[in-house]
């Protein structure tokens, strides 16, 4: 078995189309996670406490059980109701994939606003600032200084994870490799494509982060 | 010997011996090179220029056919063995008892016995007077205590040289006195050559055979301990010496 | 729901063979991690650059090439290399491969957090490289690094439903089975997912019991244990309530003072 080239060129294009796929679940994934991650860390800091330790459980219970099966149970889930016109799976992948790192981003906020100076909140108290401006305005601008890589991070592991979209037959890169390999046989060149692929999206985002992370160390 | 960190030269064209059996402490403003040259002896920076000779014998480099060359790391390492060290921070094995941190080296580098090296360790303990904490773990001890037992587990492994880099810098006032006295003790009943940095100049006058002070990783000074803290000859050593008293 | 359950029920045993192929792959896999994680993450610390930089684009490599590629590569491709690997293999191989270079990551980092003044009293006392290593470096590194590898093996867990792509019958297959034949989607996904969320729970507690018996060794108490936590919460209601007592006390005779002041 060699590399062959033809095969290669052919799948290039292939690939990259499902590779846009790819990038719709990272982006959307991404947004859902970080707006929803926000409203959890906030939720989970004002609740009263039997509704908190609820929050905390579901929180938990989404972060610890697989990602794939979390896909799989909402696709089918929808798919059961009857009369309801069904919803694309690309959308139930974007919205699962937001809600389970949801989950994670959440532990990111919560750093952040704990590594706010309390100083920083008693002196907006001191002004008489009302609490949600004080979150707002003061508290909520200097957490995201320090969240803000471990966002990016989380956002690359998003990236990587996209793959288990196949279990809900969104056709991104690898269902499409697989796609590709399956009617050619040429499985080499398809999966190494993939797997390139995402090595350089993945590491130069990483690095980037990295350096952004040390950069906003610096203030 | 000579040091460089980068580009910054911290030693040059420094020369000295120390006699067996002697103890020079050295003095000297922070940033003179001092603990650079007790750290260079133990190996834990590497020497950039010249040599280092222990009884004669090369530590970490020699001259072969007119060139500098360095030392296999298992040559110099039996070499180390003749040397010991004490910390400021003590750092002592966290993860070990006091007995363990001091049965170690003797058992697993000079291939002691164990027993030997518990009776050997038990009667070291009693000399620093810490017979009761053999079998507690470091980080339960007080920092006086901790630095006993650093010098303990030094002398296990009988060094023919005692390196002692700001052994009570990081004590409290009142810890300072036991741990002194130890050293006291062991320069007193021992005859193990000890090189010092340390701060308590009463201690250095006491003890010491030669005090040499450092100035910009040069000798200044040196004689022996009366001559320069009594009649210094430098006004840098002067201004040095009014300045820590 | 009673069908649900008689099904259910009916359906055990062989949602136990699936649940033991996931712990088998779990198990294994973790092995596997914790050895290329150890190699690797050592290697990455070695001052060899010869040592230091295969390992490093090792590690970025399986980082950077998504587990499910790893996956499908092992079983796609390699029978084309003329390597025929069962799919348990497979999947205990890339689980190692991908999650062992995180890890190695952690243990690198976690060496490197340790105290360099303990590397120096080990060289001072002229142990081995070796020795500093096993007796002084790593013990302390260990117990540093146990939070994150707990982190990394329930991911690992998670990522063992990829398997489910290659033809194992993993407890993610099984729970499909149970959903054809009960019809219940939420029923039978909300089984397994408990059986998953209960896997990780056992791993966690698992791990947090290594890391107290490695604090313990290093002589103290972990970090923000649940002991630390009551301690704290204990001492915070006695100082409220001394708090509360002080200012009942103290707020008359301050006024007297602030008066007395004015005049």
């Amino acid at each position: 078995m060699t590399w062959n080239w033809e095969f290669a060129a052919e799948a290039l294009p292939i690939l990259l189309q499902g590779f846009v796929n790819t990038l719709i679940a990272t982006v959307v994934g991404t947004v859902i996670a970080a707006i929803l991650g926000l409203l959890i860390a906030v939720a989970i800091r004002t609740l009263p406490r039997w509704i908190n330790w609820l929050v905390r459980l579901l929180v938990a219970f989404v972060r610890n059980t697989p990602l794939i099966v979390q896909l799989m149970f909402v696709y089918f889930a929808f798919s059961d109701i009857p009369g309801l016109v069904s919803i694309p799976a690309l959308a139930v992948g974007c919205i699962v994939i937001g809600i389970h790192y949801s989950t994670y981003m959440s532990e990111s906020y919560r750093a952040g606003i704990d590594s706010v100076p309390p100083g920083q909140h008693e002196a907006a108290t001191a002004l008489s600032l009302p609490p949600v401006r004080t979150f707002t305005a003061v508290v909520l601008p200097q957490a995201l200084r320090a969240t803000i890589p471990s966002l990016g991070n989380y956002a690359v592991a998003m990236f990587k994870d996209t793959p288990f979209l196949f279990a809900i037959s969104v056709v991104e890169l690898v269902t499409s490799a697989k796609q590709f390999g399956g009617s050619t046989f040429a499985y080499t060149e398809a999966f190494t494509l993939a797997g390139l692929i995402f090595l350089a999206a993945s590491y130069p985002t990483s690095l980037l982060i990295q350096r952004l992370d040390k950069r906003l160390a610096t203030y | 010997m000579e040091k460089s960190f980068g580009k910054t030269t911290v030693l040059k064209g420094l020369n000295f011996s120390v006699a067996p059996g002697e103890r020079v402490t050295l003095i000297g403003p922070s940033g003179s090179g001092k603990t650079t040259i007790l750290r260079l002896v133990m190996t834990l920076e590497e020497l950039t220029g010249g040599y280092i000779f222990v009884d004669g014998e090369p530590l970490t480099h020699t001259e072969k056919n007119g060139k500098r060359v360095e030392l296999p790391s298992k040559t110099t390492r039996a070499m180390t063995t003749r040397i010991g060290m004490v910390f400021q921070q003590f750092n002592l094995f966290p993860n070990m008892t006091v007995l363990e941190n001091i049965i170690e080296a003797p058992i697993h580098v000079l291939g002691r016995s164990k027993a030997d090296a518990v009776t050997e360790a038990k009667s070291l303990l009693d000399k620093v007077g810490l017979a009761d904490k053999a079998d507690e773990h470091p980080t339960r001890l007080s920092g006086g205590q901790q630095q006993r037992v650093a010098i303990a587990r030094a002398l296990a492994m009988s060094p023919e040289i005692l390196l002692l880099d700001e052994v009570t810098s990081a004590l409290d006032p009142e810890l300072v006195g036991d741990v002194l006295g130890v050293l006291r003790d062991i320069a007193e009943t021992t005859d193990i050559t000890m090189l010092l940095v340390t701060h308590e100049m009463q201690f250095a006058r006491e003890v010491s055979h030669r005090v040499m002070m450092f100035d910009g990783g040069q000798v200044l000074e040196e004689g022996p301990p009366d001559q320069i803290f009594n009649n210094p000859q430098h006004e840098r050593t002067r201004t040095f010496l009014s300045s820590v008293q | 729901m009673t069908d649900n359950v008689t099904t259910l029920l009916n359906f055990l045993p062989q949602l136990w063979e699936g649940i033991q192929t996931t712990l088998i792959l779990t198990i294994a896999g973790s092995i596997g991690t914790i050895i290329i994680a150890i190699i690797l993450g050592l290697a990455m610390t070695s001052p060899h650059a010869w040592m230091r930089i295969p390992a490093r684009i090792v590690v970025e490599f399986f980082r950077g090439t998504s587990l499910l590629v790893q996956i499908f590569w092992l079983f796609y491709v390699f029978p084309l290399l003329g390597v025929e690997l069962d799919p348990l293999m497979c999947g205990i191989g890339a689980l190692s491969l991908n999650y062992g270079a995180y890890s190695a990551e952690v243990v690198r980092s976690s060496i490197k957090t340790v105290n360099p003044g303990q590397w120096e009293a080990a060289i001072a006392l002229s142990l081995s490289p070796a020795r500093r290593m096993i007796r002084v470096i790593f013990p302390q590194a260990w117990a540093l690094m146990i939070p994150s590898l707990a982190t990394l093996l329930i991911q690992l867990l998670k990522g063992t439903a990829v398997v489910f792509f290659i033809t194992l019958s993993d407890l993610t297959d099984k729970i499909q089975q149970l959903r054809q034949s009960t019809g219940d989607t939420v029923f039978a996904f909300t089984v397994g997912l408990v059986i998953y969320f209960v896997i990780a729970w056992l791993i966690q507690e698992l791990m947090n019991l290594l890391e107290r018996q490695a604090t313990k060794r290093l002589g103290r108490r972990r970090p923000n244990s649940r002991s630390d936590r009551r301690e704290a919460r204990r001492d915070a209601r006695a100082e409220s309530k001394r708090d509360a007592g002080a200012t009942t006390v103290s707020g008359p005779s301050s006024g007297n003072v602030g008066y007395g002041g004015a005049l």
